[in-house]
């Protein structure tokens, strides 16, 4: 390695890890900050946040989703879940709306700092459960409580696009719902809305979403420069809690100078790359790191997840909003990622299988979790398809993201170990074959 | 002459098996796992070796299975369950493309290609409904000996049902149909069944295809293979070594650790 190369490898790899991780620290504290100050606040979801508009308005942004598997990540979750079990909430009910009704009647406390009470929360129809979440802030607090209703494409093949009739009365309808919640806005913050600021918002999302699309699809190298399991879920953590920002803008513009060093120097991830992996679902926060390590110490490489995807708020589709007009192209650039998130939760296969062809993919980890129906329940199609499309290994392991009541280590790691013998046997024979 | 042995520590009883250069098995045993694991296979072993009258160093090889293969703390390397039942399964009956294991807490569904290479697998969740343990509690609650529990269940000419899936709960529902005057017989065959069911479904999970080999600890229970061979409507494969299936596959993926290594070393490759 060149004296030069070796400089260049020291500061840029692994940069994205350590900055997302540092940003994402600063928002929790910004929050903090906005909790002591009461700054208007606004709780949104991953699938939908509407960040833009909320943006031009200058509102702080929580995603009770992300603080509650925050609490699993940093293994506090079961103190959480508790407090709202003992509440009377039940066991079977998704655990991030339990970890956030515990935070909240903790008065806001969080591992990661104070999380400020809702002045208005903005809830999609892309999970159910958004809906009934959004009534509970309602009741408590009485904030101000905006649903989009976003119409999606449920049948397979018969998506709409951009252009035709069905998608533009579609695209309208979100638009007027748009203009009710920027109204909506106004009132809440005694402030006019200003297109200008709108249109910068949107121009960092843009940055954003085209990088994103890039640092999915540089991961096709061999070896993938980053694992989608744990260095991809910080790059999210970023996407949504920092969509639409100069510094969001910024870090990816960053990710994509270090996965395409990574890509041309052929620098992989920490561990040796022997099998490449697809991810369906939601990771195992409860045990993050073991998550992890399960996979790796067989030389398992995640180089995708259809998380990465439809947790990303539509950004891995690399959406450009047209500046010109901006509140057409905001309506359809949010039904395109909404209807994303939406129905490839039920379309995802043809996906899965390209992506194995593209990606080179050895094997698939569906991972349904006990807490998310909206995930969860058409996976075990979705496998089947997907292995009558391809000769592929595929492995099934269920838990949670919240709950590690119900995730048993010593099962998870004897299946684990299970799938990569297979994997093992097969490269075995396929080279005896060769 | 080289040996191999396996060693499956289960969650319930430790088995262990030697076999020699031809696959023949030259020594057997089954012990209760207790509260030792580590003590377990150490005996187990020990066992083994004695009933096979081999030098203990004349074992070249010993692959570690089942939950505590991680404490065989002899072995050479591990091997999960779900591979090493497949291998002993293929090995004694080659037509298998079905494997049902049954064992104290864990019940696996596997299916394999004609070489014995997984295709899929399937395993209970988390708890130890339709497994091994669910009989024991109903053998403890109605306080009769393991072995009796099959026949038994087959004297019965209709069957209770048997409605929860829990190990602790079942114990209260088999004492609650005996209060309420059910014989024991009847009883029990609902208690197979329910675990037949259960495990009927894991089978669906990864498609049942010819012949089935059932194997593991549960085998040995004339009543499950009965109630097993009528759902599904026709004969699984049973020997006398289905209980020691884990273990043999395990036996049988140390013995090709010692040829390979017989092998010139560029031709060597890595099993697992
Ligand atoms: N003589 C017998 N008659 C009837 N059932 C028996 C007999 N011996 C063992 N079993 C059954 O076999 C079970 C143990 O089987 P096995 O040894 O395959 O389990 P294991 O490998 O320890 O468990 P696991 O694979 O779930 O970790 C016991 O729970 C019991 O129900
Ligand atoms: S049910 Fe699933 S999609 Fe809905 S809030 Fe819970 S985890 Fe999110
Ligand atoms: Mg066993």
């Amino acid at each position: 390695m060149t004296p030069d190369k070796k400089a260049g490898q020291e500061s840029i790899v692994g940069r994205g890890s350590r900055e997302g991780a540092r940003l994402f620290r600063e928002w929790f504290q910004r929050l903090s900050g906005a909790a002591e100050r009461g700054e208007p606040t606004a709780y949104v979801f991953v699938m939908g946040s509407i960040a833009e508009v909320l943006n031009a308005f200058g509102f702080n942004l929580v995603f009770p989703e992300i603080s509650s598997l925050q609490t699993a990540v940093r293994r506090v979750a079961h103190e959480y879940l508790t407090v709202a079990e003992d509440y009377g909430y039940s066991p079977d009910v998704c655990g991030y709306v339990k970890a956030d009704v515990g935070v909240q009647l903790r008065n806001g406390e969080h591992p990661m700092g104070r999380i400020p009470k809702p002045t208005l929360s903005i809830l999609t129809n892309a999970c159910n459960t958004y809906m009934k979440w959004g009534e509970i802030w309602e009741r408590w607090y009485g904030n101000a409580t905006f649903a989009l209703d976003s119409p999606g494409a449920r049948s397979a093949n018969l998506h709409t696009q951009p252009g035709d009739q069905d998608f533009e009365n579609d695209r309208k309808y979100v638009e007027f719902q748009l203009r009710e919640l920027i109204t909506l806005c106004e009132q809440l913050t005694g402030t006019q809305f200003d297109i200008d600021k709108l249109r910068e918002t949107m121009q960092y999302t843009n940055d954003m979403s085209a990088a994103w699309k890039r640092v999915l699809e540089l991961n096709r190298s061999a070896p993938a420069p980053f694992n989608a399991l744990n260095e991809g879920t910080v790059y999210l953590g970023v996407a949504n809690a920092l969509r639409g920002k100069k510094e969001g803008s910024e870090f990816f513009r960053d990710l994509v100078e270090e996965m395409e060093f990574k890509s041309r120097n052929r620098i992989g991830t920490l561990t040796e790359e022997k099998y490449r992996l697809t991810f369906v679902g939601v990771p195992c926060y409860p045990i993050f790191r073991r998550f992890y390590d399960l996979f790796a110490e067989w030389g398992g490489t995640f180089v995708n997840s259809t998380y990465l995807k439809f947790a990303s708020g539509g950004l891995n589709l690399g959406y450009q909003y047209d500046l010109n007009r901006p509140l057409e192209s905001l309506a359809e650039g949010t039904l395109l990622s909404l209807r994303h998130a939406m129905d490839s939760m039920f379309f995802q296969n043809q996906d899965l299988v390209d992506e194995v062809d593209e990606f080179h993919v050895d094997g698939i980890v569906y991972h349904p979790i006990k807490s998310c129906r909206t995930v969860s329940t058409g996976l075990a199609d979705n496998r089947r398809a997907v292995m009558a499309a391809r000769d592929i290994a595929t492995l099934f392991i269920e838990s949670d993201m919240m709950d590690k009541r119900v995730v048993s280590e010593a099962q998870m790691k004897n299946r684990i170990d299970a799938f990569f013998e297979g994997l093992a046997t097969r490269k075995l024979h396929a080279a005896a074959a060769a | 002459m080289a040996y191999a042995a396996g060693v499956d520590v289960g969650s319930t009883q430790t088995k262990a098996v030697i076999v020699d250069e031809d696959q023949r098995i030259v020594g057997r045993t089954i012990i209760d796992t207790g509260a030792n694991v580590v003590t377990a296979a150490e005996k187990a072993f020990q066992a083994a070796l004695k009933e096979s009258s081999i030098p203990e160093l004349e074992v070249q090889y010993v692959v570690g299975t089942g939950y505590g293969r991680y404490k065989v703390t002899f072995g050479n390397s591990q091997v999960t369950e779900i591979s090493c039942h497949a291998r002993g399964a293929v090995h004694l009956f080659p037509g298998t493309r079905t494997v049902l294991d049954m064992g104290g807490q864990d019940t696996k569904a596997i299916r394999v290609r004609p070489n014995g290479e997984v295709i899929d697998f399937s395993m209970n969740d988390k708890c130890a409904a339709g497994t091994g343990r669910f009989l024991q509690a109903a053998a403890y609650a109605l306080e009769i000996p393991l072995a009796e529990l099959g026949p038994t269940a087959l004297r019965a000419e209709k069957a209770v049902p048997i409605t929860t899936t829990c190990t602790v709960f079942a114990e209260s529902e088999v004492l609650s149909w005996l209060g309420r005057g059910k014989k024991i017989d009847e009883i029990l065959l609902g208690v197979h069944r329910s675990i037949g069911t259960r495990s009927m479904a894991l089978l669906r999970r990864v498609g049942i295809e010819e012949e089935v080999t059932f194997t593991g600890g549960v085998t040995r229970n004339q009543g499950m293979v009965e109630v097993i061979n009528q759902m599904l409507g026709f004969k699984v494969n049973v020997s006398e070594e289905s209980h020691l299936m884990g273990a043999l596959g395990a036996a049988l993926f140390a013995l090709d650790r010692i040829m390979n290594s017989r092998v010139p070393v560029s031709a060597r490759e890595e099993v697992s």
